[in-house]
């Protein structure tokens, strides 16, 4: 079955018991995107101190790919230098356009690497990307707040 | 029902529906009812997926399937007959407008039209819906018989909670734009209509409502709406996307003012929908879209335009696809539509009882085959539809998730998207075991 290159054991596990989830004071921004084809939704705010991610946090409603995902992005961002994040999520979206034949650097992307089977399923890989656009539009406009320009 | 190629009507007598005897009828029809026959006539359905597995197509809420002999038509028109219609002094010229008002023609007696000139082609039937909600809109700045379709501020216009966004969007923005008040009839816990009074008043001017919703499977009470509105003066249209193509309609029974459908779902083509309207009310409708072929004449200052229905048809229309809804309509009428919607009466109790068999799912929407169709949302636990779906597809069946496009259902409800299984008049009983033991497959992919 097909089944088990999307649904890793990393997804599911991030699924059923996902990282850094709930909403957290203090923040800089706070976005909500939807999936409007498929009713996915999540709000996540983001912390940033100079030129850290100090916090990304979140409430989501959604498949297990895009509550893994943005359980994932957490691990991933959080404590990063803005530039390394920028980075990590350039790799992930090389990955997640890459129709399955990615071959992610772990070292990078860690249980990311997982969404590598999503990336053959195209009705999906928006799902997977949902929380890094929600992340991607909330580090932005903190950064505007701040007069930081990415 | 025959039309010759010039599409003089034949409209056939149609007994008066719902008795006791019609029922026993429509019972006896489904015993000569082979669905095995049927599904030959369906080229698609003999297809694998996935490396083999049987298509098990459920998503017939969301489109139907062809059968060959609306391709043929289609590719026949094509071959043979293509040219722009009402223009032209040619053969083919001649042969191509025939065969596009024979197809008026042909669904005005499907649904029991008083004239082919009731019905009006559109893209789609959101289309259609936007036709009636923008000539409502135009009505301010045409002539005094407009005036039953004037809105301002002070008038409302009257929808449900269930419907499709395109019975939705179309009504909100002509609120906008006049200023006219939207209200809506609530849903109850069983997912029928709430139907308090206060909701339709002396003000409503048009009340809009689904007749099958494509979320809940409700059929709705129409004549109970029709007479609500009539008290006050309103105008009733009726969403007949997920009826139409399911049972035996009579516009003259159903008693509303306006019947918007689409094609694709009929097992008809993409690209084609229809608006049918009362003759006197479309006659009196100010245009929706200008352009050729819906003018009187036209002068650099002014237009006069066209009587009905091709004051609503501007520009080329979709000749092709109409014709291939002909040979739609012709192919349901063969078969029955009373034999269709006792197949789908039968397949959908028999849909519920497996479903319930299923620890852990939940019907959203009425839990008995009474006063429902053949659409069928549910939840399994709290798995994401995306999720159901993606373990279903795998196993060969099709069905669709999300909100259906009618994201208020969800929202009273709970449920962030909905699973759901819809069935047509080639569906079977085997297909319906199948999403039963597909979905034990997934409870156990995702160890529930």
């Amino acid at each position: 079955m097909n089944l088990e290159s999307m649904y890793q054991d990393i997804i599911l596990d991030h699924y059923r018991n996902p990282h850094h989830s709930g909403l957290r004071e203090p923040f800089d921004a706070e976005v909500h995107h939807v999936n409007p084809t498929c009713g996915d939704e999540v709000t996540l705010r983001v912390r940033v101190d100079g030129e850290r991610i100090e916090d990304v946090s979140y409430e989501s409603t959604g498949c297990s790919i895009s509550q893994a995902a943005a359980s994932v992005l957490t691990d991933l961002v959080v404590g990063q230098e803005l530039s390394d994040a920028l980075s990590i999520h350039e790799r992930f979206l090389e990955m997640m356009h890459s129709q399955g034949r990615g071959e992610p650097d772990e070292d990078v992307l860690e249980d990311a690497v997982a969404f590598v089977g999503v990336s053959r399923y195209p009705a999906r890989i928006k799902c997977a990307l949902l929380p890094w656009m929600a992340w991607k539009d909330a580090t932005a406009q903190a950064l505007a707040q701040k007069g930081v320009h990415s | 029902m025959t039309t010759d190629l010039a599409g003089s009507p034949v409209l056939r007598p149609r007994p008066p529906v719902g008795s006791v005897a019609d029922a026993a009828e429509a019972l006896a029809g489904a015993q000569h009812y082979d669905v095995d026959v049927v599904r030959k006539d369906f080229p698609l359905l003999a297809r694998t997926v996935h490396g083999g597995k049987p298509l098990v197509y459920l998503d017939n809420a969301a489109t139907s399937q062809k059968p060959t002999a609306v391709l043929d038509a289609e590719r026949e028109y094509y071959e043979r007959h293509n040219a722009n219609v009402h223009r032209g002094i040619h053969v083919l010229a001649e042969e191509a407008t025939a065969m596009y008002e024979g197809a008026r023609t042909k669904v005005a007696a499907f649904i029991g039209a008083a004239t082919p000139q009731e019905v009006v082609f559109t893209k789609n039937a959101s289309e259609a819906i936007n036709l009636v909600a923008y000539a409502m809109g135009n009505a301010g700045a045409s002539g005094p018989r407009a005036g039953r379709f004037r809105l301002g501020p002070g008038d409302e216009v009257v929808i449900t909670e269930m419907e499709h966004h395109s019975n939705i969007v179309p009504w909100q923005l002509l609120c906008e734009r006049t200023g006219a008040t939207l209200k809506w009839f609530g849903l109850t816990d069983e997912g029928r209509l709430d139907l308090i009074d206060g909701v339709i008043t002396d003000r409503t001017k048009i009340v809009c409502v689904v007749h099958q919703s494509n979320i809940l499977g409700t059929v709705n009470p129409v004549a109970d709406m029709v007479a609500r509105a009539k008290a006050v003066g309103a105008l009733v249209l009726l969403d007949g996307c997920q009826s139409v193509p399911h049972m035996g309609i009579d516009v003259a029974d159903l008693g509303v003012d306006f019947l918007a459908f689409s094609g694709h779902k009929m097992c008809g083509p993409t690209g084609v929908g229809a608006l049918w309207g009362r003759g006197d009310l479309l006659a009196a409708m100010p245009p929706f879209l200008g352009g050729g072929e819906m003018i009187e004449t036209v002068t650099m200052e002014r237009s006069t335009f066209a009587a009905p229905p091709h004051r609503f048809e501007a520009g080329t229309p979709m000749i092709a696809q109409a014709v291939g809804l002909g040979a739609a309509v012709d192919y349901l009428t063969d078969l029955g539509m009373d034999a269709v919607a006792a197949h789908e009466r039968a397949l959908t109790a028999h849909a519920l009882d497996v479903l319930g068999t299923v620890p852990g799912l939940r019907i959203i929407g009425p839990p008995t085959p009474i006063g429902r169709g053949g659409a069928i949302s549910f939840a399994v636990e709290d798995l994401h539809p995306h999720d159901v779906g993606q373990v279903l597809d795998e196993l060969g069946i099709a069905v669709r998730v999300g909100h259906h496009c009618a994201r208020p259902v969800c929202q009273r409800y709970g449920v962030p998207a909905t699973t759901r299984a819809s069935f047509h008049l080639y569906s079977t009983q085997r297909e319906v075991d199948a999403l039963g033991e597909g979905l034990l497959r997934v409870k156990a992919f995702f160890r529930l």
